[in-house]
């Protein structure tokens, strides 16, 4: 029974953190990730509203949208 | 013992996928349920990505996992960013699944669900999900480069010139056949228009939300931003019923032209967070959830198919459009078999966040197995309908008359029996004022889906609910591509200014802007606008013509391609793109072809030009309509013109392309691959779940 159960919340958690991956709520937190992997990119990482504009310039200059 | 067992799955799962679809080939005798086509799509398409797609890993590609992808090179965690392959897979298919695949089985559905049904499932393993699989591979190899910029070094400089001219091209016509479909879907129905209407407002809230309250929660903006368009669905039904309310909504098929041009222009130069993101954030939770919905009301509801295997209209005289099976079934289906603006997604930003070259094989073939199955799905919906409904919604008043009675005569004469009163009072189930004449497809497929819905929950006091929720959901994410479309559009166009005249160019430029989004709306308006006065409909020549410029679009993806697997020296493979490619451009070529030069009004453009100038000189045509019809003429030289244009470039493309293939094949040294550096991976077992927590 036990077993089932964390099964279950292990699923449940999968599919949020999924959910939050895919719609790109987790998206800064990836970010502020890379950055921390990649100190020596000389610039501070930007804040999470800065982060949020500048995702959006970049992902609607180019084909993101399909027919 | 594992290994027996698994041959034995794979015989079943193969033996099942060719009964059902022998089932769906030769049962003749009663009418076929819809278990079917969803066991026939499923297990074909589970062999061929078990099979084929991995022997494309394996043969053709090489695809290797020690092999540093462009998101572990070049990771920035804005652009390149390694991402999960489940989460990959959900985006490119978010990203992919569009309009395209739900209207075209729907339009195709007038040959019957024969021929729609064998294309979608063939054309998408052996060509829609080649196309996009090898795109995607190629484009990992050189750091997520675009199609047009992989076609420069790997063909020629004007391979890559006509690249980028051929997705503009597309991209106006697309969006002008798109914004027809919602204008047809939403003429003279309040009850639609609000609910739409209301969808601006509910973006405008969620995009201050997350600029300036909670910046960039998606999840919980989307939430709130689902939940009030389902208010908006609701409430769409009290202005339906409100005189005075649902005359402020009802709008002519002209006026909801203007509006959408006005809007396309207006969201295209707001800035991006205002309108424009908030709605896609939207539209695309409501469109993935829809489809999912589909499928599992289609799998409970498990509805019997009213139309035949093949009807009368496969002698190329169809209501809905014009020309036989060959070669506009192939050109109708577009997206959910082969789709060429697909190549455009899988070399932008997917190739940029895949983690490990091995994920390639899901996200770029599994994706179009799913989009394919949606297209599926889209077939069985339509196909669930009564024909006589079917044509009676599809047909425009021009073929089969503006009344009800009218429309019932002509549709019974062709054998598919319809009372008048039956889609009378269809339409008033669904609480629409008229059904008839409401080509396109979305509405048809609304109706359809709203069967099935309502078939699994709440039966037929919410049937209007439904049908308006699927017409929202189909106008919505319609209107986000339109957005999106038009900006994308927007800066290619300042992007060539800017060659001519610097000033132009950049999209700081504020009359640059302004200038280019004119000319991009003005451009796509133009069609739509045609679309709206033509008397057959709009959707008879418009659809056609985006069908051939996407499937163009894919036969330059494959002749990208194809060039690049010799260059590899897979020569003795090169079936695998070169079919497909000759294959699309057969059909592309007649079609064209077709279209141009007919000597059916129907059919051809020139010979509908060509009457509609003979009712002039015989006076047929006078006084004031002399000028309508002078304009019909240009509009029909016009898309005659642009479909030359179009399959000359192509033809251009492939002459060059074949003469690059003998340099290859004759030549005495190696091929240069444009590839980036063969870097091995640094990070260890990155294969798992969520690789970003803890992994380096």
């Amino acid at each position: 029974m036990r077993k089932v159960q964390s099964k279950a919340t292990s699923l449940l958690r999968g599919g949020w953190v999924w959910l939050r991956q895919v719609s790109g709520d987790a998206a800064y937190e990836n970010y502020l990730r890379a950055a921390a992997r990649h100190p020596d990119s000389g610039s501070p990482p930007l804040s999470r509203a800065e982060f949020y504009l500048d995702s959006l310039h970049r992902r609607y200059s180019t084909v993101s949208r399909c027919c | 013992m594992k290994r027996i067992f698994e041959i034995i799955l794979w015989g079943v799962i193969a033996l099942a996928g060719a009964g059902a679809l022998a089932a769906i080939a030769f049962e003749r005798r009663e009418p076929l349920n819809a278990v079917w086509f969803i066991v026939a799509a499923l297990c074909t398409f589970l062999v061929s990505y078990r099979f084929y797609s991995a022997f494309l890993a394996a043969k053709i590609f090489a695809l290797d996992n020690t092999r540093a992808t462009p998101a572990e090179r070049l990771e920035d965690g804005r652009d390149f960013v390694p991402t999960n392959k489940w989460v990959l897979l959900g985006h490119h298919f978010a990203a992919i699944a569009g309009p395209g695949p739900l209207v075209g089985p729907t339009l195709a559905a007038q040959f019957g669900y024969l021929p729609g049904t064998l294309w979608l499932i063939v054309g998408a393993a052996l060509g829609g999900c080649v196309q996009d699989f090898t795109i995607l591979f190629c484009s990992i190899r050189r750091d997520g480069k675009s199609l047009g910029q992989i076609a420069r070094e790997e063909v020629s400089k004007r391979g890559g010139s006509i690249a980028l001219l051929a997705v503009l091209a597309i991209m106006v016509i697309l969006l002008a056949v798109i914004a027809l479909v919602v204008v047809k879907a939403l003429r003279e129905s309040p009850w639609g228009t609000f609910t739409l209407a209301m969808t601006i407002p509910i973006a405008l809230l969620m995009g201050i939300y997350l600029r300036f309250v909670r910046p960039g929660r998606v999840l919980e903006a989307s939430i709130g931003g689902v939940a009030l368009v389902a208010l908006a669905v609701i409430a769409g039904q009290w202005v339906n019923g409100s005189p005075s309310w649902s005359r402020v909504f009802t709008l002519s098929a002209p006026a909801l032209a203007i509006a959408i041009i006005v809007y396309g222009f207006a969201a295209s130069t707001l800035p991006v967070w205002l309108l424009l993101a908030p709605r896609d954030y939207l539209s695309a939770f409501i469109k993935v959830a829809a489809i999912f919905a589909l499928a599992a009301g289609v799998l409970v509801v498990r509805p019997t198919l009213a139309m035949p295997a093949l009807t009368r209209f496969t002698d190329g005289n169809g209501p809905v459009f014009a020309g036989k099976i060959f070669p506009f079934c192939f050109i109708t289906i577009a997206c959910g078999a082969v789709s060429g603006f697909h190549a455009l997604i899988a070399s932008g930003t997917t190739p940029k966040m895949i983690l490990r070259e091995g994920h390639a094989r899901i996200v770029g073939y599994g994706s179009m197995l799913m989009e394919s199955f949606v297209g599926v799905m889209a077939m069985i919906a339509a196909c669930a309908l009564q024909p006589g409904v079917y044509f009676a919604i599809n047909s425009p008043a021009g073929i089969v008359g503006k009344t009800a009675d009218a429309a019932a005569k002509t549709i019974s004469s062709w054998g598919f029996a319809l009372d008048p009163q039956t889609i009378t009072s269809l339409a008033q189930r669904v609480g629409e004022r008229t059904l008839l004449d409401r080509t396109g497809g979305a509405p048809s497929l609304a109706v359809g889906m709203a069967q099935i819905f309502s078939g699994t929950i709440g039966g037929e006091h919410l049937l209007s609910i439904w049908y308006h929720f699927a017409i929202m959901f189909e106008a919505l994410f319609i209107l986000t591509t339109l957005d999106a479309g038009t900006r994308v559009g927007r800066f290619m166009v300042q992007d060539l200014a800017g060659h001519a005249w610097k000033p132009l160019g950049g999209s700081r430029s504020i009359s640059g802007t302004l200038l280019a989004s004119a000319a991009i709306v003005g451009a796509w308006g133009y069609f739509l606008w045609q679309g709206v006065q033509d008397p057959l409909g709009g959707i008879n020549s418009l659809w056609p013509l985006f069908g051939i410029a996407n499937q163009l679009l894919a036969a330059v993806a494959l002749v990208v391609a194809t060039t690049i697997l010799l260059k590899m020296g897979r020569a003795r493979f090169i079936w695998v793109t070169l079919v497909p490619m000759v294959w699309l451009v057969v059909v592309t070529m007649t079609a064209s072809y077709q279209k141009i030069f007919s000597a059916s009004p129907r059919l051809g453009f020139l010979a509908q030009a060509n009457q509609l100038a003979g009712q002039i000189s015989s006076g047929a045509t006078a006084g004031a309509a002399i000028a309508d019809t002078r304009r019909l003429i240009f509009n029909n030289r016009l898309d005659a013109a642009v479909t030359a244009v179009l399959a000359s470039m192509v033809l251009v493309l492939v002459v060059e392309a074949i003469g690059e293939w003998i340099r290859i094949l004759r030549g005495p040294t190696l091929p240069v691959l444009h590839e980036s550096p063969n870097v091995r991976t640094r990070w260890v077992g990155a294969n798992s779940v969520w690789p970003q927590e803890g992994e380096q």
